[in-house]
């Protein structure tokens, strides 16, 4: 997992291929992360996510939940038109704000 | 018949074969010439199927998950099977949200996904037997083929 960790804030680039199979790993770091770093907001950054699925969004929401616990926030960028239709179904978009590309 | 083509995978329901699973049916579905956006939406939708499998299925033990693939002209049909622990109420099982194992961080939206992505969806499942999963994708309905037009 590719990540950034600056103060409070966690950015978690996420891989080209989010399944069940990647979520896990996600899941345990993103955690762990947390953990060590008081973590409060989390960025998850879609740039080089070419394909998503329920596994996905579940990691995310789970990491939400997570976050929401211990009063932080968490939001996307650079999701495209597909994930934005995946979160919006699942209902995430009503819990995280998603940032539009600056053109 | 003329316009048909057919395969069968069987493979171990392990975690790492979800993306072979997904990359296997969309280069057998290439001969239809779909989308990128169809190809997607088939991926997401075996992603979908395999993983239940895996998860809830067989519950991480490893054994034979199946994939039958079968294109009739511009039709592609799907069936993935595995003879795990089934499923006791298909209805709740398929309502957006649910899930049984909420603690493994699950959506609930596998079965919603399969049914937006999909032209079709059924479900046939008993416990102790296992699950099929059937659906099917038409490929180009919103193109139009130049024969078709008025020259
Ligand atoms: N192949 C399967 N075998 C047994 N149970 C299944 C199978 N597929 C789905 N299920 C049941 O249906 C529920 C909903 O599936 P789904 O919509 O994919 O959500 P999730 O996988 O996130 O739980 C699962 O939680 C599980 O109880
Ligand atoms: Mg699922």
């Amino acid at each position: 997992m590719k990540y950034q960790v600056q103060e409070n804030c966690l950015t978690i680039f996420l891989p080209t291929e989010l399944d069940h199979h990647n979520a896990e790993e996600i899941r345990k770091e993103a955690d762990h992360l947390i953990e060590r770093n008081h973590i409060r907001y989390i960025i998850f950054d879609f740039e080089e996510t070419a394909f998503c699925d329920s596994s996905g969004i579940g990691v995310i929401m789970g990491r939400y939940k997570r976050i929401y616990m211990l009063g932080g926030e968490v939001c996307a960028v650079h999701t495209n038109e597909r994930m934005k239709k995946m979160l919006t179904m699942s209902g995430v978009t009503k819990i995280m704000h998603i940032y539009e590309e600056e053109n | 018949m003329e316009n048909t083509n057919e395969m069968e995978l069987i493979f171990d329901s392990r975690s790492s074969n979800e993306s072979f699973a997904r990359v296997t049916v969309a280069a057998f579905m290439t001969s239809l010439n779909p989308t990128v956006e169809e190809v997607s939406d088939v991926k997401t939708a075996v992603s979908e199927a395999v993983t239940n499998a895996v998860i809830h299925g067989y519950e991480n033990e490893v054994h034979n998950i199946y994939i039958r693939c079968r294109t009739e002209e511009r039709t592609l049909y799907i069936e993935i099977e595995d003879k795990g622990r089934g499923i006791e109420d298909i209805e709740a099982a398929m309502e957006p949200l649910f899930t049984t194992k909420p603690e493994l961080d699950r959506s609930g939206m596998g079965f919603s996904f399969m049914e937006a992505f999909m032209d079709g969806l059924e479900v046939i499942s008993e416990p102790g037997k296992g699950t099929v999963i059937k659906m099917k994708k038409i490929i180009g309905k919103g193109r139009k083929l130049w024969t078709a037009q008025p020259l």
